[in-house]
């Protein structure tokens, strides 16, 4: 059995290499993941501050039911996504069947709900504390979910951060749509798949510890950015 | 000012996808459908480049196993199909789904075990007899479980053994339900019996003690076909990029190809195409 710090420093020479083909299927990754979790905020976060904010009528219901999407398992995302899109599929004209474009959607479909429900229980609790505020100033609804987000920004900054994690480690669903096809739709999690099942556990280890150094990578760029700001907002 | 700049740099990603997506929709690619034994054992990667350099068609290989590779290519999703399950293959022509079957090459199964060899089949050439002792010791045996190629042509030895392997499983018989790297990590971690291709085997990077228990019994002959998915099903099929691979892969210069393909000088596919067919 091979020691776990001779995978650490596999891990670290596979970086170092700055193979081609490496570099080629982390970019995609990121591409990929990061763009769904643009398009899952772009969807979420009104859709959560929505729900947080507003008494209306199933509200109830609407949050028990982005809270149980959260555990949307990838594989079924995967196979509805595959069926919508395959040739025989509705959608199956536009062709995007085994591309990136493919992987965007479902993972957009995955992350989506994470960011809605945490972003509606962010900004229940912001409301909570603004309500009064909020009355007494008479705004608009349009002003206060305004408001009531860029408050919050910082909170909901994590909530993305939450959605990037389950993006970029998941494999169930990118590698139907995908197809896991070599220079194409080949992302970190399904070359991890492919290694493992070729048997060479030790490069797919540390393909793994790769991944991980780059989530850490994204998370830490993430925090960086978020206390520059608060910085300038305090100068 | 810091919202508008965060949708402006959100609305630049998402266009960005949009702008690179035509990068891969190039029209001069197919899509095949194939199983993991030709892509886990590195036949595609040595192949491929070579077609790509005659024609310029690059080709997409979707690696699954055979029975989700056929349903695949039953619902159009791919040009090509290139799997190793001749009955099932046959039944995808006469659907109309196909066009016509070729034979490509092939190789065989084996079945592997570890050194203590519980059932006492190490050096037999008689699978039929191998798994009737397998089953009398109720020696730990893993199957693809998986409706692949490899799992039809398992079941078949079974059913030639007279074996009745549903009702032992959960028992001595394991259905992994799983690709074929995935059983051997799985059967070589638990003490079991595996049947695998040989190709698979000889590329197999976690081998551990295990050896080849079972091997050169003409049932367990494994042969590879392919198959243009048929346009008149079809539409969206690219016929005529598809119908030169094909070609390709059944010419003198393809069958050549195939059988230049060697790991530590072992060779793992036996190239059998019918000139003229």
């Amino acid at each position: 059995m091979q020691t776990f710090a001779s995978v650490l420093g596999d891990a670290v020479a596979l970086i170092l290499s700055g193979d081609a083909d490496l570099m080629e299927i982390i970019a995609l990754s990121l591409r990929v993941t990061i763009t769904a979790v643009i398009a899952a905020c772009l969807i979420g976060l009104p859709l959560g501050a929505v729900v947080g904010a507003f008494r209306f009528p199933g509200r109830t219901l609407a949050t028990v039911l982005l809270n149980s999407l959260m555990g949307l398992p990838p594989v079924v995302v995967g196979l509805v996504v595959y069926l919508a899109l395959s040739a025989s599929g509705p959608l199956g004209p536009l062709g995007l069947l085994y591309t990136p474009t493919a992987m965007v959607i479902a993972q957009t479909i995955l992350v989506t709900p994470i960011v809605a429900a945490l972003t509606r229980q962010v900004i229940e609790d912001l409301d909570r504390e603004y309500s009064e505020q909020f009355r007494s100033l008479g705004v608009g609804p349009l002003t206060r979910i305004g408001a009531l987000l860029w408050d919050a920004r910082y909170s909901l900054l994590t909530v993305a951060l939450a959605g990037f994690g389950r993006a970029v480690a998941e494999v169930g669903a990118v590698i139907i749509v995908g197809g896991n096809i070599n220079h194409v739709t080949r992302v970190m999690t399904t070359t991890i798949a492919l290694e493992t099942s070729k048997g060479n556990l030790e490069l797919a280890l540390a393909l793994g510890v790769v991944l991980l150094v780059i989530a850490v990578l994204v998370n830490a760029a993430v925090m960086g950015l978020r206390a520059s700001a608060a910085r300038a907002a305090y100068a | 000012m810091l919202r508008r700049r965060f949708l402006t740099l959100a609305a630049a990603g998402l266009l960005a996808t949009g702008l690179t997506a035509p990068l891969h929709a190039e029209e001069n690619f197919i899509v095949v459908q194939s199983t993991t034994s030709t892509q886990n054992s590195g036949l595609f990667e040595f192949m491929l480049p070579k077609f790509k350099e005659k024609t310029g068609i690059e080709v997409r290989v979707v690696a699954v196993g055979t029975g989700q590779a056929i349903k695949n290519a039953a619902n159009g999703d791919g040009d090509v199909l290139f799997v190793h399950a001749k009955p099932a293959e046959e039944k995808f022509v006469a659907d109309g789904d196909g066009v016509e079957r070729f034979d490509v090459m092939y190789n065989d199964f084996v079945i592997v075990g570890p050194p203590s060899d519980p059932a006492g089949v190490a050096g037999s050439a008689n699978v039929v007899d191998a798994l009737k002792k397998i089953a009398e010791a109720e020696a730990p045996f893993a199957s693809r479980g998986d409706d692949s190629g490899t799992h039809k042509a398992e079941l078949a030895l079974w059913k030639a053994a007279d074996i009745d392997v549903e009702a032992a499983s959960g028992g001595w018989y394991r259905e992994t339900g799983s690709g074929m790297g995935a059983t051997l990590n799985t059967g070589t971690g638990m003490g079991a019996y595996v049947m695998t291709d040989r190709a698979t085997w000889i590329s197999f990077g976690n081998k551990g003690e295990y050896k080849i228990a079972v091997e050169g019994d003409e049932k367990m002959f494994n042969q590879y076909g392919i198959i243009l998915v048929n346009k008149e099903k079809h539409p969206n099929v690219k016929a005529d990029l598809g119908q030169q691979f094909v070609d390709w892969v059944i010419s003198d210069e393809g069958q050549q190809v195939i059988a230049d393909y060697k790991i530590d000088g072992q060779q793992l596919f036996f190239a059998n195409a019918k000139p003229g067919s």
